[in-house]
């Protein structure tokens, strides 16, 4: 008979993370669930719910049919009886099937009628595995710009299990993106123990003091390989990642401008109306006097995410394209 | 069928429908006025359908309200007031003047969900109540309103899907009252009956006179004993008329005259009033009485709203997140947690099927009405017939051919064969975990040399290259590749 067992310790994947802090906290709480399609027997689409049904039984590992709008709507009335459903939408490009009752009816109940809805909607997100337009997006803005919501983007297996843990015990509803290209690339060791990492704070990645380089999710990576090719140039970037894209860590954010002077943003997301633009502007307003050149922002293109892979490569940022654009900042 | 009501819930059937319509005369008056801020949505000829049903339910259980059941509200001990302060957007009302209308909930003791202005979507937020209700063991009942018009969205079908999956304990109102603000039903639905709908859900229903409030109680009685019995969800039909247009604004000139006088011949506080004399549950005296009652109550609220303060401006500000230690969120136990953890939730999982899925003999369309869909039984009479027949040609078809095999006489199929180890692959792919063609042993590390790395730098052409796409493509000799370690790893 199926019974808990925790994977030995050691380097794991962010698939592997991501399922820890699940079972973990499913087995912390017991009103903790999880609904999604095809998450129980099958394990999810990316297996990151792989065991659970075995472990938890059919009342707490709900398989729905393929409704993404019943799956939030359920989820928000469990969690009106206080119950704390973590859903995966199979990719996270589908949780535009469900916007209405993520914007509309989750995100305004605890301001509207004191109703808050801890409930957390995670899901694979993200480009470069040659996906296509409706398997690699990044629809994160959607939702930074809904009040009420909470907006986890991390970049690392410890990062991510810190996180999700938080999510699940925090009251608000919290969208929590895993970008699918670090599902099983890159392999961390967990801290002890039962350890959360706060939401709503950056980590710096690498410091420096020539210019800022802020990112997040893949891009925390590609930003990171940029600074260690400027450095061979005698440029020192400091990497901030950013995690939480809602609330912003503004504090971190802008004492590292008002050290380097200099600011790029790096992000995955499409160009128009991504986050480097209200960072931008958060920086302008309250920073503006310690910027020694412009603001410039190394983004994905303003056209869907293409399939094929030199459609894709040229559609999203890579390390060239950070380095070139720190060069011409650094210039200031 | 359900027990026969006492005289007092004859009596408070009567109270609560006239509360109702002498409250909405009212806050038609404040509209003139200019004292309601935003839009005022009548109930007139529907009041039996929210009350009758709201009766028909325990205190424990959980209602969502339409903008249209004012009464039912009033029911679960929404005092008038609230409903006055909402509409004028004071800060007295519930949602202190953040929402208008019937747009307010209480979790904690008369369990109302407050709905959206999206029609629909309270149908799968119910499920997940009604769901959740049966995880903590409260046996509760999750009930709500769907309009005509709001049977049309993709969240009515997703909702009802889902709770007709999970057999939750949900019961839903659809309110046919005849028009979605300009469009007549027949225009939006092209059934004689919505209810027809709940056999392609495989649920029970039941289509009820929606201005009769006595059977429109017993009708969502029986239904609410089915659901707390386990029996799945249930749709009832009721069919009323809305006596006034979409909202105040609206003169509804688009409704036939005749349409109106019909109805107004069958308004439901006339019939149920009717109702009660002739079956002598009340005298003059008696209604006299609770009528007096009424207003002087409704006096009281409305000058409490009235004399009410609006919000103040800076209250915008407060309450998007619940971060301020504003609640404490814990669920009401009625049953041993113990039940759904570790090792008593622990089960060895695969699905059950009931057949192979082979196409068997099709019944016909009479059939599967008459058996109420996935063999649910139905209560909808009109629904059986409605759906007639299929065209003769499909009738006369001869059934397709049946493989005859001695698979097909299985009825039950247990999947998977092998025993499952959770949390882990299994002791088979160890080997493969370990060995150097599992890509996930590929160093994508920055420099290769550290474990704790961070780049994305690895090219595509690595990945396509591994071993495990190697292995696939030149061993031909592991035909079963299906329990290959192989596949198990190969996961995106």
């Amino acid at each position: 008979m199926a019974t808990t067992a925790i994977p030995k310790p050691g380097a794991i994947t962010m698939v592997e993370a991501i399922r820890q802090a699940m079972i973990e906290e499913m087995e912390r709480d017991a009103s903790v669930v999880a609904i999604g399609e095809d998450i129980g027997v099958y394990g999810g689409a990316f297996k990151v719910t792989d065991g659970l049904l075995a472990t938890f039984g059919r009342e707490r590992v709900i398989e729905t049919p393929i409704a993404e709008t019943a799956i939030i709507g359920a989820a928000c009335g469990m969690s009106f009886l206080g119950l704390r459903p973590v859903c995966e939408m199979q990719f996270i490009d589908f949780i535009a099937c469900c916007f209405n009752q993520v914007t509309n009816f989750v995100a305004k109940s605890h301001y509207l009628w004191d109703a808050p809805v801890p409930i957390v909607i995670r899901g694979p997100s993200g480009g470069g595995v040659h996906g296509g337009p409706f398997h690699s997006a990044n629809p994160e803005m959607y939702f930074v710009h809904t009040p009420g919501l909470k907006v986890i983007y991390p970049s690392t297996p410890s990062d991510a299990k810190g996180l999700l843990k938080s999510a699940i015990r925090d009251n608000n509803p919290v969208l929590f993106f895993e970008h699918k290209y670090l599902y099983r690339r890159l392999k961390e060791e967990m801290p002890e123990g039962d350890y959360t990492v706060p939401i709503g704070k950056a980590a710096v990645r690498r410091p420096g003091k020539d210019l800022t380089i802020i990112s997040y999710a893949a891009m925390a990576h590609t930003a990171v390989e940029a600074a260690e090719e400027l450095a061979k140039e005698g440029i020192d970037a400091e990497v901030i990642d950013l995690r939480t894209l809602l609330p912003l860590d503004k504090e971190t954010i802008l004492a590292s401008v008002k050290k380097t002077n200099k600011l790029l943003i790096v992000h995955e997301d499409t160009r128009t109306g991504g986050i480097a633009g209200e960072i931008a502007a958060v920086v302008c307003e309250n920073a503006f006097e310690d910027l020694d050149g412009p603001i410039e922002r190394v983004t994905a293109l303003d056209t869907p995410v293409p399939y094929s892979p030199p459609l894709e490569e040229h559609f999203l940022p890579n390390t060239a394209k950070v380095v070139a654009a720190a060069r011409k900042l650094a210039k200031y | 069928m359900s027990q026969p009501l006492k005289r007092e819930q004859h009596l408070d059937l009567y109270y609560y429908m006239q509360l109702n319509r002498r409250l909405e005369e009212r806050m038609v008056r404040l509209f003139r006025q200019n004292k309601i801020v935003g839009g005022l949505y009548s109930s007139l000829g529907q009041e039996a359908v929210s009350v009758g049903t709201c009766f028909a339910l325990e205190k424990r259980d959980w209602i969502a309200p339409m903008i249209r059941n004012i009464g039912a509200l009033l029911v679960k001990g929404v005092p008038p007031r609230d409903i006055f302060t909402q509409h004028m957007a004071k800060y007295t009302s519930p949602t202190k003047g953040k929402d208008g209308t019937s747009h307010f909930g209480d979790l904690k003791v008369r369990h109302i969900v407050s709905p959206i202005s999206m029609l629909g979507d309270l149908i799968p937020v119910m499920t997940g109540v009604a769901m959740a209700g049966r995880y903590l063991g409260q046996n509760i009942v999750a009930l709500t309103w769907i309009g005509d018009g709001g049977s049309s969205t993709g969240a009515f079908h997703e909702g009802l899907g889902l709770a007709a999956a999970q057999k939750a304990p949900f019961v839903l109102i659809v309110e046919n009252n005849q028009w979605a603000y300009s469009t007549p039903v027949s225009r939006q639905v092209p059934v004689k009956n919505l209810a027809d709908r709940a056999v392609a859900y495989g649920i029970a229903s039941t289509i009820v006179d929606g201005n009769d409030v006595v059977a429109v109680y017993h009708a969502t009685k029986d239904a609410v004993t089915e659901c707390r019995a386990g029996r799945g969800p249930h749709l009832i039909e009721v069919k009323t008329m809305r006596m006034r247009g979409h909202a105040q604004h609206d003169p509804a000139e688009y409704v036939p005259k005749e349409m109106f006088e019909y109805w107004k011949t069958r308004d439901p506080i006339a019939l149920y009033e009717k109702y009660l004399t002739e079956n002598k549950i009340w005298d003059e005296s008696t209604k006299a009485e609770i009528d007096a009652r009424i207003e002087r109550e409704l006096d009281v609220e409305q000058k409490f709203a009235e004399d009410s303060p609006m919000p103040p401006p800076e209250f915008a500000e407060v309450g998007v997140y619940c971060d301020s230690g504003c609640h404490t969120i814990e669920a009401d136990w009625k049953r041993a947690k113990a039940e759904v953890m570790p090792p008593r939730s622990s089960f060895d999982p695969g699905w059950k099927m009931q057949d192979l899925g082979a196409l068997g003999e099709i019944p016909t369309a009479k059939e599967v009405a008459a058996e109420g869909g996935n063999g649910v039984r139905s209560n909808s009479a009109q629904a059986r017939s409605t759906l007639g027949l299929p065209p003769q040609s499909f009738v006369n078809a001869p059934p397709p051919q049946r493989q005859p095999s001695p698979v097909a006489a299985q009825t039950e199929v247990t999947e998977p064969a092998e025993p499952r180890i959770p949390f882990g692959r299994g002791p088979k792919d160890k080997a493969f975990r370990e060995s150097p063609d599992n890509p996930q042993n590929k160093s994508y590390g920055r420099s290769g040399a550290q474990g704790k790395t961070f780049r994305k730098g690895a090219p595509e052409k690595t990945f396509n290259k591994s071993g495990q796409n190697k292995s696939f493509s030149k061993n031909p000799a592991d035909k079963n590749f299906s329990k290959g370690p192989q596949d198990k790893s190969g996961r995106r």
